[in-house]
C-alpha cells in the first residue's frame, strides 16, 4: 500500500509552516509523526495534495517547568511525554496515558501534537487533556490563540483548529497530588481502547471518556454527580450519559455503555482511593 | 527528490518519489532486503528498524522523513567478520525463532527495547515487544532469547 502522490514541503520554522498552509489551502496537510496520516494515506483515505513536514523542525519538542503549568511542545514524542520525570512529579496521569499509546515504535515517531490535532475519539492523550484541563497554543497568520481542551474537539476527526493554524503547545495545570486514574480497555496489545475513562481528582473531580462518541469527550452527568456529593455508584450510573457510543466489530453500543459504567467506577476508585 | 541517509555506518543515495516508504527505499532502491514487509499496515513490526537508535516501524515513515538520519537495519547488526549481534546469538541459542519472517524486526526491537531498559523483567519485555508479531514461536522463546541478551535467563512455561 503506497500513498497517492503529494508535493513535500518541509517546514523549518513554525512561521514557515503557516505559510506553506496559507498557499496550499485545504490541499494542504501538517505531517508531524506521519503515525495517523501515513496509514490513512496507504489507505487513501487520506489524499493531500501537499504534506507539510513539521516534523524535523527544531524546538516545539519540549517539556518545560512554567510555575503554575507544564508547556509541553506539539512536536514532543510520545516516548518523551512517558518517560519525563516532570510530567511525572506534575502531571502523572499524562505521563502515564502516553506510555498507554500503541507500542514503543509507534511512540518513538508520534507526537502529542498529532495525536490531540488529529481529534480521533478512539485516541488516548485527548482523554487525558480534557480531564487535566489543558489549554492548547495554536498559531496562525493571525498570531498566537489559547484553546481550552474543552472547546478543542469539535467533530469527528475535527478540532477548533483553522486549515492556516498549527498547534504549538500543550499546557497542562501542574497537579502534584492529585488522584488519577486512567482505565484502557482492549483486548489485544498494542490495541486502540475499546472505551477509555481518563479521572483526576483534585477537590472536584473530572472524567473524560475515549471512543464512546465522535469527539474525545468530558462525562459531564458523572461528573455533576460525583462533585454533586453522589456516590461512585451514582457516577458510574450516569457515565455514558450524553454519549453516543459507535457499534462496530469490538462491541455495540450497548457494550460501550456498560464498560463506560465499569471503568468510570473502576477510575474514581483509584483516583479518590 | 534525493533522499541520503547513513545506514550501518556507510552513506547510501536514492531519488524517489516524496509517497515512498522508508521500507521500500531499503529493500527496493538499496537491495536492503533484511528488512521485511509482513502486514503493511504498522501492526506487525516486521519492517522495524533503528533510526538513532530508535525502533521506528518503517513501512509506516517516508523515505523523505529520514533525510539524513543515522539509520541501523538487520544487515548491521552482525560483526564485520560475520560475528552475530549479542540478540541475534541469543536468538539463535535460545530457539527465538522459526520460519524467520518476524526476526529481523524482533532483533531491532528488542535491542532499542535494551538501549532503553538494560534489566527489563519478563514483563517489560513482553510489553516492550507489543508492537511485534510472531505467528510461529509463540513468544516465549523469544522472550527467552531477550532476557538471555539482557544477562538475566528465565525459564519460562513448563518443561522449558
Ligand atoms: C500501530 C499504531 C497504533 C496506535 N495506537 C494508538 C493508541 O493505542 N492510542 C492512541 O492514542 N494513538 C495510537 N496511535 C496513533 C499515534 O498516537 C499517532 O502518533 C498520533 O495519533 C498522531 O501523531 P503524529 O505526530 O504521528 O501525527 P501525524 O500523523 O503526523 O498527523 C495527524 C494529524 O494531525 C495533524 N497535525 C499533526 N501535527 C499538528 C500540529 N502541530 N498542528 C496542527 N495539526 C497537526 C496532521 O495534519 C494530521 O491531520 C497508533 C498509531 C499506530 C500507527
Ligand atoms: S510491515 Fe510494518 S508494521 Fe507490519
Ligand atoms: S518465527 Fe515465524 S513469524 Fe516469528
Amino acid at each position: 500500500m503506497i500513498p497517492a502522490a503529494f508535493d513535500y514541503v518541509e517546514a523549518e520554522s513554525v512561521d514557515a509552516a503557516i505559510a506553506a498552509l496559507t498557499e496550499h489551502g485545504d490541499e494542504a496537510k501538517l505531517m508531524a509523526g506521519g503515525h495517523s496520516l501515513i496509514p490513512l494515506m496507504k489507505f487513501r483515505l487520506a489524499t493531500p495534495g501537499v504534506i507539510v513536514d513539521i516534523g524535523r523542525m527544531e524546538g516545539l519538542n519540549s517539556i518545560d517547568d512554567r510555575g503554575d503549568h507544564i508547556a509541553i511542545g506539539a512536536l514532543t514524542r510520545h516516548m518523551s511525554v512517558e518517560t519525563s520525570e516532570l510530567l511525572g512529579a506534575e502531571a502523572p496521569l499524562l505521563k502515564h496515558v502516553a506510555s498507554q499509546v500503541g507500542d514503543p515504535s509507534v511512540r518513538h515517531r508520534g507526537t502529542i501534537g498529532g495525536s490531540l490535532a488529529h481529534g480521533d475519539p478512539a485516541s488516548d492523550l485527548p482523554a487525558a487533556i480534557l480531564a487535566l484541563g489543558a489549554t492548547l497554543v495554536a498559531k496562525g497568520p493571525g498570531g498566537e490563540r489559547e484553546i481550552a481542551a474543552t472547546d478543542f474537539f469539535t467533530g469527528f476527526l475535527e478540532t477548533a483548529l483553522a486549515d492556516d493554524e498549527m498547534l504549538t503547545e500543550i499546557r497542562v495545570p501542574k497537579m502534584a497530588g492529585a488522584g488519577w486514574s486512567y482505565q484502557k480497555f482492549n483486548r489485544r496489545a498494542q490495541d486502540w481502547a475499546i472505551v477509555g475513562v481518563a479521572a483526576v481528582s483534585n477537590g472536584s473531580t473530572s472524567l473524560s471518556l475515549v471512543n464512546m462518541g465522535p469527539t474525545p469527550m468530558r462525562a459531564s452527568a458523572a461528573e455533576a454527580a460525583i462533585n454533586g456529593g453522589g456516590s461512585i455508584d451514582d457516577a458510574a450510573a450516569a457515565a455514558a450519559d450524553g454519549a453516543s457510543p459507535p457499534d462496530d466489530l469490538n462491541g455495540d453500543a450497548a457494550y460501550r455503555t456498560h464498560l463506560a459504567s465499569v471503568l468510570v467506577r473502576r477510575a474514581l476508585t483509584e483516583a479518590q482511593g | 527528490m534525493l533522499v541520503e541517509t547513513t545506514i550501518n555506518g556507510q552513506t547510501y543515495s536514492a531519488d524517489v518519489e516524496p509517497r515512498t516508504l522508508l521500507v521500500h527505499y531499503l529493500r527496493d532502491h538499496l537491495g536492503l532486503t533484511g528488512t521485511n514487509v509482513g502486514c503493511d499496515t504498522s501492526s506487525c513490526g516486521a519492517c522495524t528498524i533503528h533510526i538513532g537508535g530508535e525502533s521506528v516501524k518503517s513501512c509506516t515513515v517516508l523515505a523523505v522523513q529520514a533525510r539524513g538520519a543515522e539509520i541501523t537495519t538487520i544487515e548491521g547488526m552482525a560483526g564485520d567478520d560475520g560475528t552475530l549481534h549479542p540478540m541475534q546469538q541469543a536468538f539463535m541459542e535460545c530457539h527465538g525463532l522459526q520460519c524467520g519472517y518476524c526476526t529481523p524486526g524482533m532483533v531491532m526491537a528488542a535491542t532499542s527495547l535494551l538501549s532503553e531498559n538494560p534489566n527489563p523483567t519478563e514483563a517489560e519485555v513482553r510489553e516492550g515487544l507489543e508492537g511485534n508479531l510472531c505467528r510461529c514461536t509463540g513468544y516465549h522463546n523469544i522472550v527467552k532469547s531477550v532476557m538471555a541478551a539482557a544477562g538475566s535467563p528465565v525459564t519460562i512455561g513448563a518443561g522449558s
